[in-house]
């Protein structure tokens, strides 16, 4: 295995665990999007671009356009109620 | 059950876990060393049989179609659900522009990101089997570039782009031409999904057969159900923060 | 040392379900299930790869020359964008819960007791 996978492994290790153990929403979605990160370097030395085009997309794009108007809702009612 | 029982079962619960996990993996090939014959075979089929270059794309849309087909319905249930949960009875109009961005160099530049960002998707969809990419990929990159309309302009304008007259049918009809052109295959006297136009040469954009035709109409139903996700999200927070445009 | 991928793979999602078991915020629990899901896509393509292989997009080498398993990749990059659905559904019933029941707090909502 070259250092470049022990590496990206690790980070990726680091990354999850960081999501976990936030309790606070927003931070843990600020967190996602560097897991997300994480992840596309994994799979790009793991030599599946096409995996990592498409978590690259979902992670920036998709799930932050969901998860992000979700908490803006929650938020917003709990602040008003 | 409160925190501390909770806890301590999950604990050694979690030590049960990861043995019966470390007995399973440590049983697989180590780390570097595939040696199954299937992936091998279709690597070395894809291009002199299809005459295409990316072999993921070929396993996705052509040998493995029907497991695709499978994960698009998975997608078009889960928006359907998504909108049927979300979707309260609101006032269809809206007063005056919603949570509009005020600078105008903003919007500009938003607009030309969005056509660049749909002829991008477009590309990225329409290369699928000659290089990384495909269907898949290059629908989320789709949705992106209506999703810029919002960020950089106003809701309403959003609104207008994505009504659920447009939008929905291309989703369903996505995944609905998924199948039928399985179900063509079928009615042509070959298996279902099988490829059934010619092959082409390799390298251009007309390779793969029928690939391609699966391929577009699976980037449209993505594309169209990332939008719909979008856009019950988006009306929720919007209605939440100006509450007499919605109705609760 | 060859077995490190696997043991990510494991790690991610033993740390991803304690995250669920523990949690007092119903959209923690839903990203917590999406990085449980992220654990399956790092064993799939640990189990593909081949030491000094290149990725199996034939467009410039020669069909023999030597690529990761293409099938594992086709399983997981569908998987990958399918994921944002189930997760939105997933955010959906957290704001439907909140909106009925006032709580975001799994313990708190009585019919979620279990």
């Amino acid at each position: 295995m070259i250092p470049l996978q022990a590496v990206a492994i690790v980070l990726a290790a680091v990354g999850a665990t960081a999501v976990v153990l936030s309790r606070d929403v927003v931070r843990q979605a600020i967190l996602l999007s560097f897991y997300s990160l994480a992840l596309t370097a994994l799979f790009v030395v793991l030599q599946a671009p096409d995996v990592a085009l498409s978590e690259l997309v979902v992670g920036t794009i998709a799930y932050p356009l969901v998860l992000v108007p979700a908490i803006a809702r929650i938020k917003s009612r709990r602040g008003r109620s | 059950m409160r925190d501390r029982p909770r806890t301590i079962l999950f604990g050694i619960s979690a030590v049960g876990l990861v043995l019966l996990l470390g007995w399973g993996t440590a049983g697989l090939p180590s780390f570097g060393h595939y040696a199954g014959p299937y992936g091998d075979l279709i690597a070395q089929l894809s291009k002199p049989q299809r005459h295409v270059a990316n072999a993921v794309t070929a396993t996705v849309f052509d040998y493995r179609g029907f497991d695709t087909l499978g994960e698009e319905l998975i997608m078009v249930a889960a928006a359907a659900a998504t909108a049927m949960l979300l979707r309260d009875v609101r006032e269809s109009s809206t007063h005056g522009p919603v949570d509009a961005v005020r600078s105008e160099a903003v919007t500009m530049i938003g607009a030309l990101a969005a056509i660049a960002t749909f002829v991008l998707a477009l590309q990225v969809i329409a290369h699928g089997f000659l290089t990384p990419g495909g269907g898949f990929q290059g629908g989320v990159v789709l949705s992106a570039a209506v999703a810029l309309v919002f960020a950089t302009m106003e809701y309403g304008a959003f609104h207008r782009v994505t009504r659920e007259g447009i939008v929905e049918p291309l989703e369903g009809g996505g995944a609905f031409a998924f199948a039928g052109f399985g179900l063509l295959s079928l009615a042509l006297g070959l298996a279902f999904l099988q490829n059934f136009l010619p092959h082409g040469t390799f390298g251009r954009l007309t390779s793969g057969g029928s690939l391609s035709l699966v391929n577009w109409s699976s980037g449209i139903a993505v594309a169209g159900a990332c939008v719909v996700l979008y856009g019950e999200y988006l009306q929720e927070a919007m209605t939440a923060r100006h509450p007499r445009r919605g109705s609760r | 040392m060859s077995y490190l991928p696997y043991a990510l793979a494991i790690w991610i999602f033993v740390v991803a379900l304690y995250g669920i078991v523990t949690s007092r915020n119903l959209v923690h629990i839903a990203v917590c299930v999406s990085v449980a899901q992220s654990a399956t896509y790092v064993l799939l393509l640990a189990v593909g790869f081949r030491n000094r292989a290149t990725a199996p997009i034939f467009s410039d080498i020669p069909t023999h020359s030597r690529v990761v398993d293409p099938v594992v990749q086709a399983l997981t990059l569908t998987d990958v964008v399918v994921s944002v659905a189930v997760g939105a559904l997933l955010l959906a019933f957290a704001v439907k819960s909140f909106e009925r029941t006032g709580s975001l707090d799994p313990t708190m909502i009585a019919e979620l007791h279990g």
